[in-house]
């Protein structure tokens, strides 16, 4: 691992689709234990980039590290030290509870005694032992997205990308998960979020908002607000995103 | 005319109660909005309103008529927005739109007239040979309204048709609302939103199947019988679980800039700073503040918790 | 015609066109089984391996063996094999039969009223062996007739073979491929169609319109139609002019009845598409409703007048065994019309039927 210390870097990082700048020159970089806010619009190309951190796609020029890990070489090694939850919640609805967990301590190569020992672990502090044994598609959505979060954390990666994951959570259930990222990040967890969701991204420590495939803006949520002169991130990203003119 | 009337409505799934009676009334031209996370029942009663669902119990009148026994007519009069986009993805803009006119019989030199209109409207114009699954998020709502409003249908329902699309395209998404509600068009939406939910005429707060409230926005508002005061605070997180200890979890919420606590004692301000000063930092003091949607909802919520 | 269907109709052959995958495979899968059965299933024997045991070495045995040489049946792999391991040659699959001529031959041939040569044959394939059987006989009657020309046979049955009187496999196989391949595309093409629809959600858009569930279905049918037509005329061509397959009556006929066929084929798909929830079910469904009735039951390879009764009723059930008669009978006899309004009819109620159940099943609502 490298020593500088972030847990996501990247420099002048581009990925091109045929004539179409996906991810244009774009860099930033992630501090150790931070929640990092990583938003934009549609297409604005923040898909492309989760995927080059995430090593599913190589970058077309530029450079970046996570986890200390190169992304054009060390993939393999990026793959192990992060955890991936996307919206849809990538849980099988067809297998219980019990049985996700095991299937996924399995994908991530813990060894039979961690597995059994993480699941039990894991159904005692999601206070899901009573429904261990129910097919998951019968959990609450809220449930769900706290069983995909956990799945994600199995194998104890320092880095979690969260992509959209409090779509289609009732506001309750939205409240207890981001308790529970605060907690990931207590434990020194790095957190890389994505949401459409601007009240929630001021849970955020830092931001940055992307548009044709740049970022746009990058700050603490405090410091945003400050510079586009708005009193929430919605007009701070109305305003960044429309280059000044909100219409209305 | 009453454009959609929904009276006491059941609709079971095997053991999973989806609906326990849910009724209202849509007025001419307004944008009524159902306002609830995923699983309150509200894609549900949209079904059933367009008539690709049975209800139960209960009755849904569309236009005046029983849509159980006129779904023919709901069907060509309605514009209906499904939760998923739900047009052809291999086909371009203007062919998906051409489709949708003649699926609803629209004369063919009226559909060129209107095609013009709405690529104004919806600035899709320099994409129509775009292939629908090549555009963003936003673009593919736009497009699934243009092609809803080939037919200029009396009334539209729209199920959660920002959901997934960033904050610009919805402003511009709900600003196209408002032009058509501006045209007369009645217009039912869900959105998880409640920045949305505040753009609404009416709304009603669903969940787990029941209305916990049905009314204007403002009225829903202007009716919250407690204060709240807010408490701003930097680590939001260590505050609430702080007040925790002190406070009924119902009465306190957290929120990304502090902690809103619900004076459900009517304690008064000053009461409440100084019952609450030894758990609050410095710079940490309860200030009045007006309540949000959000306030409201997440009360209702647990009050709808609490009575099962 | 009705402007919604048109478009319907006009929307479908978008998707086909688009998606040239799928394209691809609907042409080049009929070529690649046609081919398959054409070349590695081949009826016609030839080329079986044989080992010759000569004991007698004798002018009279090596001109026997020439005989069998002679025959283009046989091929020689061995010429006196251990005779204690004959056994091991079947074993390693070195030989399907071994002919083993004994010491005495030459003496017996000359003084003796009759001789024996005895034939080892592998019958773990019944239906070789009896070939094997069969053309030993022949070159046994041959080098008879060579050898004594006065022998009187008061009765002789001489066969004469019509309509494939070369008796190639290829004109029994590649009507009956025809047959196969027609049935089973066209079901997967409309097995998907509107399944595809539902799992996409686009159905659930297009059910809130005042469209009818039969342009619906018909809009589904008719480009598919002329897709299963083509692919059809496409087998056909490579059968007349690369296997050879006559087309000895009217190919207009021919023709039309394929397009029946094609209806037939696609009616049965859209049914299963109707009444399944997934692409990936409705794909299952008919692979197994398709190919095994129609290989197994359908006279493709095994003569329905040899089937237990009850499967031969079942038989009767399956669009192929009809469209199988039909079209040996006019590629291979040149029979007209007059001859097969039976099995048209037939076909053209099963797609009737399949068709009124389809439009039943599908439900104009999601649940």
């Amino acid at each position: 691992m490298r020593s500088n210390g972030y847990a996501v870097e990247v420099e002048n990082l581009t990925r091109i689709f045929g004539d179409f700048k996906a991810v244009n020159d774009i860099s930033f970089q992630v501090e150790k234990g931070e929640i990092f806010g990583f938003l934009g619009a549609n297409g604005a190309g923040k898909t492309t980039t989760i995927r080059m951190l995430c090593g599913l796609l190589l970058p077309s020029s530029g450079q970046a590290t996570v986890a200390g890990f190169d992304i054009y070489k060390e993939y393999e090694k990026i793959k192990q030290h992060i955890g991936y939850m996307s919206q849809k919640f990538s849980l099988y609805e067809d297998l219980t509870v019990r049985e996700n967990i095991e299937f996924y301590g399995g994908v991530y190569g813990l060894s039979r005694k961690e597995i059994s020992d993480r699941t039990k672990e894991l159904l005692d502090y999601l206070n899901l032992n009573q429904q261990a044994d129910h097919l998951t598609k019968s959990l609450p959505v809220g449930w769900k997205q706290r069983l995909a979060l956990s799945t994600a954390l199995l194998h104890n990666p320092p880095i979690i990308f969260l992509d959209e994951p409090t779509s289609g959570v009732d506001p309750v259930s939205r409240r207890n998960f981001w308790l529970l990222i605060y907690e990931l990040v207590e434990q020194g967890k790095t957190v890389f979020v994505t949401t459409h969701f601007m009240d929630e991204a001021e849970y955020c420590h830092r931001l940055s908002i992307m548009k044709d495939g740049r970022i746009e803006a990058m700050g603490k949520p405090r410091e945003l607000k400050i510079k586009y002169s708005a009193d929430n991130l919605n007009d701070v990203f109305l305003k960044a995103v429309q280059g000044g003119a909100a219409n209305e | 005319m009453i454009p959609i009337k929904v009276e006491n409505i059941h609709k079971n799934y095997g053991e999973i109660k989806a609906l326990k009676g849910v009724g209202f009334q849509v007025n001419e031209g307004e944008i009524f909005g159902l306002i609830g996370p995923d699983g309150a029942g509200k894609t549900t009663l949209m079904r059933m309103i367009v008539s690709l669902l049975f209800p139960d119990e209960g009755n849904i009148l569309f236009m005046d008529r029983d849509v159980v026994s006129n779904n023919a007519f709901v069907r060509s009069h309605v514009g209906y927005m499904p939760q998923r986009f739900s047009l052809y993805q291999d086909l371009s803009v203007e062919e998906n739109l051409l489709f949708f006119g003649d699926l609803f019989n629209v004369p063919k030199e009226k559909q060129h007239q209107r095609l013009e209109r709405l690529y104004n409207f919806s600035r899709l114009g320099p994409f129509k040979k775009r292939f629908a699954g090549a555009l963003s998020g936003g673009m593919k709502q736009k497009l699934a309204l243009s092609c809803m409003l080939m037919h200029e249908p009396e009334i539209m329902i729209l199920d959660e048709p920002t959901f997934g699309v960033d904050p610009v395209s919805r402003l511009e998404f709900w600003n196209i609302l408002g032009t058509l509600r501006d045209q007369g068009i009645t217009q039912v939406i869900t959105t998880p939103y409640m920045d949305e939910a505040a753009r609404c005429d009416r709304i009603a707060l669903i969940y787990a199947g029941n209305i916990l409230a049905l009314d204007a926005p403002d009225k829903i508002i202007a009716d919250f019988p407690y204060n709240i005061y807010k408490i701003a605070s930097e680590v939001p997180h260590i505050l609430f679980n702080n007040l925790k200890s002190v406070m009924e979890e119902k009465d306190i919420q957290l929120f990304a800039d502090g902690v809103h606590v619900i004076d459900r004692n009517k304690m008064g301000i000053n009461e409440m700073r100084n019952f609450l000063k030894a758990y609050l930092k410095d710079d940490e003091e309860p200030a009045q503040s007006n309540a949000n949607l959000e306030n409201i909802f997440l009360d209702l919520m647990h009050e709808q918790k609490e009575q099962v | 015609m009705n402007k919604t269907l048109s478009s319907i109709i006009k929307k479908e052959f978008r998707h086909i066109l688009r998606d040239k995958q799928t394209l691809i495979i609907i042409f080049l899968m009929p070529v690649m089984m046609l081919i398959l059965f054409g070349y590695a299933i081949n009826l016609e024997m030839q080329n079986i391996k044989t080992a010759i045991v000569d004991n007698s070495k004798t002018p009279q045995s090596r001109d026997f063996i020439e005989k069998i040489i002679s025959v283009n049946f046989f091929r020689i792999v061995s010429v006196d094999p251990d005779y204690n391991n004959l056994e091991s040659l079947f074993q390693m699959r070195q030989a399907n039969c071994i002919v083993v001529i004994p010491y005495d031959f030459a003496r017996k041939l000359d003084h003796q009223p009759q001789t024996k040569v005895q034939l080892l044959i592998d019958a773990s394939d019944p239906n070789a062996a009896n070939y094997i059987n069969n053309y030993l006989n022949m070159v046994a009657n041959l080098y008879n007739l060579d050898h004594n020309d006065f022998v009187i046979q008061p009765l002789s049955v001489e066969p004469r073979l019509l309509y494939n009187p070369d008796m190639k496999s290829a004109y029994f196989f590649v009507p009956g491929l025809i047959a196969v391949i027609i049935l089973l595309i066209c079901a997967l093409l409309t097995s998907i169609a509107i399944v595809r629809e539902k799992e996409n959600g686009t159905l659930e858009q297009i059910l809130v319109s005042p469209v009818k569930p039969i342009h619906i279905i018909i809009g589904k049918v008719l480009p598919y139609m002329m897709i299963g037509f083509l692919m059809g005329l496409m087998i056909l061509v490579i059968g007349h002019f690369w296997f050879g397959v006559p087309v000895a009556g009217s190919v207009v006929l021919l023709n039309l009845m394929m397009i029946l066929y094609v209806v037939t084929g696609l009616s049965f798909g859209l049914l299963i598409s109707t009444i399944t929830k997934s692409q990936q079910i409705a794909m299952m469904a008919t692979l197994v409703v398709t190919i095994l009735p129609t290989i197994m039951l359908s006279g493709f390879i095994f003569p329905i007048a040899s089937m237990p009764l009850p499967l031969q009723f079942v038989s009767r059930l399956i669009p192929a065994t009809h469209f199988l008669e039909i079209i040996r009978s006019i590629m291979l006899k040149g029979v007209g019309i007059s001859e097969l309004y039976k099995q048209a009819g037939a076909l053209a109620l099963i797609s009737l039927v399949l068709l009124g159940v389809s439009m039943k099943k599908f439900s104009t609502h999601l649940e």
